[in-house]
């Protein structure tokens, strides 16, 4: 994302490296978030993303490269890009035997909140999240999962930050509680830059407007989820339910062409007699309206459902990581110079450095 | 200055809220009473020159022994155990800040127990009217300066107890590490002191100057009101040197 006068940039992080004892955690990383933008962390445990969010709101240093939190930058100033960010850490430690309206009171003596302000915004953050009714006066220990992680929310947007890091904040949470959580966050869209990390694929795609990939410390892709689904999934799936057993679709899917073949099947017809099918194509263009013109031809085959199924984060997730955990078999493998070769063709295409940005980028991400 | 602020009141609110401060009060006005009654007991057997305060001051050392510990093993203990270190160093206040915080709110606890025993002459006084004579209860001098000196060296007492909580996550670890150092602080050149090695020329001098270090003896100086600014040195920059010390620690174990 280039810095323009509508979208400023919040943060910028140019080939930022981290070593711990001699392993790279996080390798050469670089990216940008732009003013009021929602950025999705993603990656396997251990693949650097809490160490890139602790370098960025300067709990640790980074071993390389460099970052900057509203034009701040962190390596030299760490105290005052605290003053720009909202931290909420992973597990969300909170005091046990503090009230809430207490503990945000300390908090926003912490961040230096005007005094004359501080009622007012813990008032506010405790609106935002929902905690000024029930939860306002109850001891903190006492709380359910889902209050804890609203106070370690309202505790982030307290002093009106202008990023906000949120480290798992839906972990442990029930479905009622991750949707509360979700409008919350959808809520602060266009007023404070946001980066989450989650594992709740589902629920970065519903929230985020970009997403970044990491995987063993380096940016493995980048993109909104409509962009790195047409760079990673590279066929199209259908979903479709018929009256016809697997053996005899088969031939009827050949005969249709387009490279339509069958992914996977139900293991047994339904009490209707229907059999759900998941069809694969590579041709890259939409089959759905052919599809349902040559069903609908037979009508032996008393077509229920044909729906075109969308590859979800998940997909998009295990890809990306697959790919960058061959690119790195792949290279140990002195043996297998053709592979070597195909990757590295690969990777130079997909993921070839921006002008500014040498590696791991996710400029090159995209 | 303003988190500064927000952190020592914090930081005092938490420990007046808590029933475990009121407790180590509790056993450490029962411990101090016993040995100023004992104090009371010696006075009255024969005559002394010594005031039942004073003689109550000489082993001050005792109570400071479980009462540091007690009022500082959870300070950096607890947080880092509940991870709210971290948390709190993602705000704009930093490790120094963090840890004066602490040990400040430590040693306003200390002196509010130590003047609490300065009601044991009132109580005498009033309970047990000609036990021993007024000026020798209420001695100024002896007070001020054996109260000086406990008041004094519990800067580095308590600095201890703190760089202790720093070393673990856990706070009984904490309060027997810093009984041991505490002992080592207290009694340790006194130990050394009295090592039957003489004769070469390093051990003589680590014996002449470190008897210097003793506690005792600076306790004794004091409370012969002699003026002498070395003890003042010792212990506010012995304070000093261990509160940076923790400070770093805080700061690399923040994360």
């Amino acid at each position: 994302m280039s810095e323009t006068p509508e979208n400023p940039n919040t943060v910028i992080v140019r080939r930022l490296t981290k070593i711990y004892g001699g392993i790279k955690v996080v390798d050469n990383v670089s990216f940008r978030i732009g003013k009021g933008e929602i950025l999705g962390f993603l990656g396997p445990n251990g693949a650097g993303k809490s160490t890139t969010m602790k370098i960025l709101s300067g709990m640790c240093p980074a071993t390389s490269g460099s970052a900057y939190v509203c034009g701040v930058s962190v390596a030299n100033n760490p105290g005052e890009v605290r003053r720009h960010i909202g931290y909420m850490p992973e597990n969300n430690p909170l005091p046990e035997d503090l009230r809430v309206s207490e503990y945000l009171r300390y908090r926003a003596g912490l961040k230096e909140v005007p005094v004359r302000e501080t009622s007012r915004r813990v008032e506010e953050a405790m609106e935002i999240c929902q905690l000024n009714r029930k939860a306002k006066r109850k001891i903190i220990g006492n709380l359910s999962k889902g209050f804890r992680q609203r106070v370690g929310i309202a505790d982030a947007i307290l002093s009106k930050p202008d990023l906000i890091i949120m480290d798992e904040p839906t972990i442990g949470l029930d479905p009622h509680q991750i949707i509360a959580i979700r409008s919350l966050i959808n809520s602060l869209r266009g007023k404070m830059s946001v980066i989450i990390s989650s594992h709740i694929l589902p629920e970065i795609e519903l929230v985020c407007d970009r997403v970044i990939i990491i995987n063993q410390g380096r940016i493995v892709a980048s993109g909104s989820s409509e962009s790195l689904r047409k760079e990673f999934i590279s066929s199209d799936k259908y979903g479709v339910g018929v009256k016809c057993p697997p053996e005899e679709f088969g031939k009827y899917c050949s005969v249709m062409g387009n490279g339509l073949r069958i992914s996977s099947h139900s293991k047994s017809a339904d009490a209707d007699g229907y059999w759900d099918y998941v069809l694969e194509s590579d041709i890259g263009s939409d089959l759905g309206r052919s599809l349902i013109g040559e069903l609908s031809k037979d009508t032996r085959l008393a077509v229920r459902e044909v729906s075109r199924l969308k590859p979800n984060l998940e997909e998009i997730f295990m890809a990306a990581t697959r790919r960058s955990w061959e690119e790195v078999r792949g290279v140990k493998d002195k043996g297998a110079d053709l592979e070597v070769d195909d990757l590295r063709k690969r990777r130079d295409v997909r993921f070839a450095p921006s002008s500014d940005d040498a590696s791991s980028t996710e400029e090159g991400g995209k | 200055m303003r988190g500064f602020k927000t952190l020592l009141s914090w930081q005092l609110h938490s420990l007046f809220v808590s029933a475990s401060t009121y407790f180590t009060i509790f056993l450490f006005l029962v411990l101090t009473g016993a040995f100023y009654l004992l104090a009371l007991i010696d006075v009255s057997k024969a005559p002394s020159e010594i005031s039942p305060t004073a003689s109550f001051l000489s082993v001050f050392w005792f109570p400071v022994l479980f009462m540091v510990p007690l009022i500082t093993m959870r300070s950096l203990a607890e947080e880092r155990r509940q991870g709210t270190l971290g948390a709190m160093m993602t705000t704009h206040v930093s490790a120094w800040q963090v840890v004066l915080a602490k040990f400040f709110a430590a040693y306003f606890l200390y002196v509010f127990m130590w003047l609490l025993t300065l009601s044991f002459p009132l109580v005498t006084a009033w309970t047990l009217p000609g036990a021993t004579s007024d000026s020798k209860l209420f001695s100024i001098p002896e007070i001020v300066s054996g109260y000086g000196f406990v008041f004094l060296s519990g800067t580095t007492y308590i600095a201890i107890g703190i760089f202790a909580s720093s070393l673990t996550r856990t706070t009984l670890v904490a309060g027997m590490l810093s009984t041991g150092m505490l002992f080592f602080a207290i009694a340790g050149a006194a130990l050394i002191a009295k090592i039957p090695v003489t004769g070469n020329w390093y051990v003589d001098w680590i014996a002449a100057h470190g008897g210097y270090l003793q506690t005792f003896r600076q306790l004794e100086e004091f409370r012969s009101a002699l003026l002498d600014t070395r003890p003042l040195f010792l212990y506010l920059s012995a304070t000093a040197v261990i509160i940076s010390v923790t400070s770093l620690i805080t700061e690399a174990k923040k994360s």
